[in-house]
């Protein structure tokens, strides 16, 4: 048995090919520097909830998306 | 006296989705020379909701939060919208993510059918405000004059219909006077707020004199060379044109009257043999 080490997953963070160590949407959200308050996510265009971001798991090829509030009309 | 009851010189308040609001102009946030002026405008505008939306952030950025401090800082009511969203999908996630981030279950429902028009997408929009009804959403769609489609969208759950003056950020006005006057003939008791394509103070004002509930924009006061004048410009202008319908307008003539009393004028006799 090799010892457990955090491996990169390649995904895409709001459009963009990224490659994370995250294992969970909330680790994720934490990576990138963000209050988990700060952000809404989708995962694959579905709406993940602050509160279920840690159990929800990322997979090779996951589209995520991370949004904050902006100016609108 | 008869029925109407003044409540404030611009007249009666506006109630959706049993709130009352105290101003008939609802303002968007964007396109601004500065957050302040953003701020400026809207206290100037006297709006007592303003529309935001929800965007992509960049790791370690703190933009929407700070944007949500100053807006949280002016004491009105925000109201985000699903701008952009092409499918029923994509709005129905956007505005679960804009309700989660803005703590609101008011969502300004756009699902756009037309890149050079941006007019929605009738079909769409029915669809995606039946979902987010059911999921307790309190739904403002953008729709046009279409009267069908309005009577879907509110048996669709929606309380209140935001149909189009014209195209997004075009500042023509209502370009259809008739089917707009129809619209608010036929739906006497439903909450209908002009949004979008208006241009100018005046263009606000006909809205009200017609009889509409509110007017919602965002690119007239933010484009103008002084956007907090004119921000102010359309508070009055929404006043005078609710005050007008409120007060009962005159109907229209085909040929003068002359407003002068006609009896006891000097040499008629005269002038008339």
């Amino acid at each position: 048995m090799q010892p457990e080490v955090a491996k990169h997953t390649s995904i895409h963070v709001n459009g963009e090919a990224a490659r994370t160590r995250a294992a969970s949407l909330a680790d994720l959200v934490a990576e990138r520097g963000f209050a988990e308050n700060a952000v809404a996510t989708a995962l694959n265009g579905e709406f993940v909830a602050r509160h279920a971001r840690a159990a929800t798991q990322l997979s090779p090829g996951d589209h995520v998306e991370i949004v904050a509030p902006r100016q609108g009309g | 006296m008869n029925a109407i009851e003044p409540i404030s010189p611009a007249g009666s308040t506006l109630k959706v989705y049993g709130v009352e609001v105290g101003s008939r102009l609802l303002l968007g946030t964007a396109q601004y020379p500065s957050p302040q002026v953003m701020a400026n405008a809207v206290q100037a505008s006297r709006a007592g909701i303003v529309t935001v939306s929800i965007r992509r952030e960049a790791a370690r950025a703190n933009t929407g939060q700070r944007f949500f401090e100053l807006i949280k800082s002016l004491g009105v009511r925000v109201m985000p919208n699903t701008a952009g969203c092409r499918t029923p999908r994509e709005a129905i996630t956007t505005a679960q993510m804009a309700r989660e981030l803005f703590g609101t279950e008011w969502i300004k429902l756009e699902v756009i059918g037309n890149d050079d028009t941006l007019q929605p997408d009738l079909f769409g929009l029915v669809e995606a405000a039946t979902a987010l009804s059911k999921d307790g959403f309190k739904v403002f769609p953008y729709t046009t004059e279409d009267l069908v489609a309005a009577e879907r969208l509110l048996a669709a759950g929606c309380q209140v219909l935001m149909p189009w003056g014209a195209p997004i950020g075009s500042g023509r006005g209502l370009s259809n006077r008739y089917a707009l006057r129809s619209l608010r003939k036929y739906f006497t008791g439903v909450p209908l707020i002009i949004d979008a394509g208006i241009g100018a103070p005046s263009h606000a004002a006909e809205a009200m004199e017609l009889g509409f509930d509110a007017v919602l924009l965002n690119t007239a006061v933010a484009a103008a060379a002084d956007p907090v004048r004119m921000a102010g410009a359309f508070a009055a202008a929404i006043d005078a044109g609710r005050a007008a319908y409120e007060a009962g307008l005159m109907e229209m003539r085909d040929m003068a009257a002359p407003s002068t009393p006609v009896a006891g004028t000097p040499f008629f006799d005269l002038d008339r043999s």
